[in-house]
C-alpha cells in the first residue's frame, strides 16, 4: 500500500515537474485526499486554483482512492516518515489521530503560521465535532455534510399533504396513508449506524455512549441499548413487516439513493452531500428536502457533522508549513474556499462568514438549490448539549460493523431486536476495552 | 567414477543465490516475522507505542464466538469452492480432451474467467445475482423470495462460493487438460479396442492417471479459498448478512486495515496460517500416500 502511493506521489511529481518548469522554485509540500469520482475531481480541481492563485507555493495534490484508503496510506507512510504535509480525514478517523501524537493540532497550527481564524464562527455541530473537549479545534473542516430528510412531494400529496413529517408518530400515520393509496414503499432504509443510530441519537439528544460519548475519556461505555434507539429501530422492522418501509442495499441491486431517485420509494434520510445526484436523478417528480423527524415531545437538538476535514502532521519543514498554511487560508476562507465547495458538490458552508457570502449572492433562494439550507439549520439547532458534540469512540469503525451485523440478523428475524442491539454494545465495549489498553497511558485531549 | 554432477564452486553457487534469497527474506518472511511480534503486542495505528501482551491476543481471538463463526463459514467455503470448482473443470477438461470439432475454442473460452480481477467478477457476480435488479429478479417475480443474498445468509454464501468457483475453473482446467493430454494415446485406444465405454475409460483410465495433478490442485484451491478470496466478499456482501459470509481472510481485512487494530489483525493471520499449514500437511501425510506418481 505504502509503495502504492509512493508510485502515485512519484509520478505526480514527475507529471508536474515536465509540464511546468517554472514550477521548480516554488515551495512544494504534499497533500491527500480521500474524496474519488465527482467530489474527488472537484478537491483535484480546487488544487489547480490554488496553484493557479499566486506564484510562491504548489500543493502536490493526490487521490488516495478512499476516505479510508487516505486514512490507511497516511498512517502508513507516518510510519515510513513520508507523511504528506495536509491531509484530509472523514469523521471516523477523528479520535485515532488526536490520540496519535503526529498531527499539529489546527489551532496551534494557524498560531504558528500566522493564520487568523475565528474559531467560534464555525458553526456548533461542525466545530464541536473536531474540537477536542475543552473545544480548541485540532482540524480544519473543510467538506461538511449532515443527515436530513428527503420526501417525494407528489407521494405526499397523494394523502392530501404538502409538508413533511415533523416526527416519527406523523410519519408513521403518513406510511400507513400512503400505503393506503397505493404507494408501495414508503421509505428506503439501509443498516448505516450514521442516520439511523448516530443523527437519530443527535436529534433527540439521546446518548450514545458514557462519558459524553466518549468525549471525556476513553473509559467511555456503549449505552445505546437502553435509549429509545430501540423502539426507533423496532418500529423500522414493524414498518417493514407492514409494507411501508424497504430495505434497500447494493446487495439487493438497488441502494436507498437509487431507489428514492427513481422514485420507487417516497423517502429516505440521507447526506445533505447526495442532494446534487437527485438533482440529476429525481427528475421525475416534485421532492424537497426537510430536517429529520424527531420523537414526540422533544425539542430539536443539532445534529452531527458528516464528510471530512484537513489535518496537518508533525515532521515536516518550516516552509512546507508555510506552504500549507497559504493552501489551507485559501481553502477555507469564504471565497475561494465554502464556496467553492458549496458550488461544486452538495456539501454546507462550515463558517458563518461562508453562509454570508452565500446568502449575499441569494444561493440558497435559487430553485436549484432549495432546500440544501435545511442542513444548516438542522447542525445549528442547538448549539450542542454533552452529547451532541459528536461521538467520539475508540475503533466506531468496528462499532458500527458489529451493530451493523446485530440489526441484520434482527431484521431478518434470527434474534430479537432488544436481544440483538445488547449484544452489538457487549461487543462494541470489549472493543472499546481494548482500544483503550492500546493507548493505555494516553489523554484524549 | 562419480555417480552424481556435481558443482563444486560454492562461492558461486551462494552468490547466485543471494539476491532470490534476499527477494524472499524481505518480502515473505520479515513481514511474517513483523506479524509474530505483533500478535504478542498492542500495537498502535501510529506506531506510538507498543505493548508486550503475551497471548491476549490469542485469547481474544478464540474467546469470541464471531471468530469461529468465521472459521466455520470459511471452511464450508473452502469445502464448497474446491469441490464444485474441481469436479466441473475436470469434467469439462475430458469433454475438451475428446478433440470433438471445435474444442480449441472451449479450451480458450474456460480459462478467460481465470484472467479477471476477484473485485471485477464480484461485481459482475452481484449485478447477475442481485435479487431485484438482476438476472435473478425474474426468477424471484415468479417465486418471491426464492433468492434473497442480501437478507438470507445461506444464500449470500452460495454467491460468494459460485463466484469464487467460477474464477478458478479456467485455472483448474487448465491443468486438467494438459494432465490428460500426458496420458498416452495407447491407453484409452486400448480400453476402445477391449470395448470400454467413454464413461467406463474416464473413470478407470483417465482420472487414476491424472490424480498427481488432482491432488496438487485440491491443495492450491483449498489455500486460495483461505487466504485470497476477500476481494469478491469485499465487493458482494461485507461478510454479511449477519456475519454469514464473514471469511476469517475478510475478518482479517477488516480488523486490519478498515479498523486498524494491527494486533489482532496480526493473531488472526497467524491462526489462518496455522491452519492453512495444518491442511497442507494432513493432505501430504494422508492422502499423498494414495496418489501414484509415474
Amino acid at each position: 500500500m505504502t509503495n502504492f502511493s509512493f508510485s502515485k506521489l512519484a509520478f505526480a511529481t514527475l507529471l508536474l515537474g515536465t509540464t511546468s518548469a517554472h514550477a521548480a522554485d516554488k515551495i512544494k509540500f504534499d497533500f491527500w485526499y480521500g474524496n474519488t469520482g465527482k467530489i474527488g475531481e472537484v478537491v483535484q480541481k480546487h488544487c489547480d486554483l490554488f496553484n493557479a492563485s499566486q506564484d510562491k507555493y504548489q500543493a502536490v495534490c493526490t487521490g488516495q482512492g478512499g476516505y479510508d484508503k487516505a486514512e490507511q496510506n497516511t498512517i502508513a507512510a507516518y510510519r515510513a516518515k513520508h507523511q504528506p504535509t495536509v491531509v484530509q480525514i472523514y469523521d471516523a478517523g477523528t479520535v485515532n489521530f488526536m490520540l496519535s501524537g503526529a498531527v499539529i493540532p489546527a489551532v496551534q497550527f494557524a498560531k504558528n503560521n500566522g493564520i487568523e481564524v475565528d474559531w467560534a464562527s464555525y458553526f456548533g455541530g461542525i466545530k464541536n465535532y473536531y474540537a477536542t473537549s475543552k473545544g480548541e479545534m485540532w482540524s480544519f473542516p473543510y467538506n461538511s455534510s449532515t443527515a436530513v430528510m428527503y420526501w417525494n412531494k407528489d407521494a405526499w400529496a397523494k394523502i392530501g399533504k404538502t409538508e413533511a413529517p415533523k416526527t416519527w408518530n406523523e410519519y408513521e400515520a403518513d406510511l400507513k396513508a400512503m400505503k393506503e393509496k397505493g404507494v408501495a414503499c414508503g421509505v428506503a432504509y439501509d443498516y448505516d449506524t450514521w442516520m439511523n443510530l448516530e443523527q437519530f441519537s443527535a436529534a433527540n439528544d439521546l446518548p450514545i455512549a458514557t462519558m459524553n460519548n466518549g468525549y471525556d475519556g476513553l473509559g467511555a461505555e456503549l449505552v445505546f441499548n437502553k435509549t429509545a434507539f430501540v423502539d426507533h429501530m423496532k418500529k423500522y422492522k414493524e414498518w417493514t413487516d407492514l409494507g411501508y418501509a424497504k430495505l434497500q442495499t447494493e446487495a439487493l441491486g438497488k441502494d436507498i439513493d437509487q431507489s428514492f431517485g427513481e422514485g420507487a420509494c417516497a423517502s429516505i434520510i440521507e447526506s445533505i452531500a447526495d442532494y446534487k445526484t437527485f438533482k440529476q436523478t429525481a427528475t421525475t417528480f416534485k421532492w424537497g428536502v426537510t430536517m429529520i423527524p424527531l420523537l414526540d415531545g422533544v425539542s430539536r437538538k443539532n445534529t452531527l457533522v458528516g464528510g471530512a476535514s484537513l489535518w496537518v502532521m508533525q515532521g515536516k519543514s518550516k516552509e512546507e508549513y508555510e506552504a500549507a498554511a497559504a493552501f489551507l487560508k485559501y481553502v477555507t476562507s469564504p471565497e475561494t474556499g465554502q464556496k467553492y465547495i458549496v458550488e461544486n458538490t452538495g456539501y454546507i458552508p462550515v463558517r458563518a462568514d461562508g453562509l454570508d457570502l452565500l446568502n449575499k449572492a441569494k444561493f440558497y433562494e435559487d430553485p436549484n438549490n432549495a432546500g440544501r439550507e435545511v442542513a444548516i439549520q438542522s447542525l445549528t439547532a442547538s448549539n450542542g448539549t454533552p452529547v451532541t458534540r459528536g461521538v467520539r469512540l475508540g475503533n466506531f469503525t468496528s462499532i458500527r460493523k458489529a451493530l451493523r451485523s446485530e440489526l441484520e440478523a434482527a431484521f431478518a428475524g434470527q434474534k430479537d431486536m432488544q436481544v440483538a442491539i445488547d449484544d452489538a454494545v457487549k461487543q462494541g465495549n470489549d472493543i472499546l476495552r481494548r482500544y483503550e489498553q492500546t493507548f493505555k497511558g494516553s489523554q484524549l485531549p | 567414477m562419480d555417480k552424481h554432477a556435481t558443482f563444486s564452486n560454492t562461492w558461486l553457487a551462494t552468490a547466485l543465490i543471494i539476491p532470490q534469497l534476499l527477494l524472499v527474506f524481505v518480502f515473505f518472511y520479515w513481514p511474517t516475522a513483523e506479524a509474530v511480534y505483533w500478535a504478542f503486542t498492542l500495537e498502535q495505528p501510529f506506531g506510538g507505542s507498543n505493548q508486550w501482551v503475551g497471548m491476549q491476543n490469542f485469547q481474544t481471538v478464540f474467546n469470541d464466538s464471531k471468530y469461529w463463526n468465521s472459521v466455520i463459514v470459511s471452511i464450508i467455503f473452502a469445502l464448497a469452492t474446491t469441490a464444485l470448482s474441481l469436479i466441473i473443470s475436470l469434467g469439462l477438461a475430458l469433454l475438451v480432451d475428446r478433440r470433438l470439432p471445435g474444442h480449441q475454442l472451449f479450451s480458450f473460452a474456460y480459462f478467460i474467467p481465470y484472467a479477471m480481477a476477484a473485485p471485477a467478477a464480484g461485481l459482475a457476480f452481484r449485478f447477475i445475482f442481485a435479487p431485484s435488479a438482476g438476472f435473478m429478479a425474474a426468477i424471484n417475480e415468479w417465486y418471491p423470495n426464492l433468492w434473497n443474498p442480501a437478507t438470507n445468509g445461506s444464500h449470500a454464501l452460495l454467491l460468494i462460493i459460485l463466484c469464487q468457483s467460477w474464477q478458478s475453473i479456467g485455472y483448474n482446467f487448465v491443468f486438467f487438460l494438459a494432465a490428460l493430454q500426458s496420458i498416452p494415446r495407447t491407453l484409452t485406444e486400448a480400453g476402445a479396442m477391449d470395448g470400454a465405454s467413454v464413461l467406463r475409460r474416464m473413470a478407470d483410465i483417465q482420472i487414476p492417471l491424472v490424480a498427481p495433478t488432482l491432488f496438487f490442485l485440491i491443495i492450491i484451491n483449498l489455500t486460495d479459498s483461505f487466504v485470497n478470496s476477500f476481494g469478491i466478499v469485499d465487493i458482494t456482501t461485507h461478510g454479511g448478512p449477519a456475519r454469514a459470509t464473514d471469511l476469517m481472510v475478510y475478518k482479517i481485512y477488516f480488523d486490519g486495515f478498515k479498523a486498524q487494530d494491527y494486533s489482532l489483525a496480526a493473531a488472526e493471520s497467524i491462526v489462518l496460517m496455522l491452519l492453512v499449514i495444518a491442511l497442507t500437511f494432513f493432505q501430504f501425510r494422508f492422502v499423498e500416500r494414495r496418489v501414484h506418481y509415474n
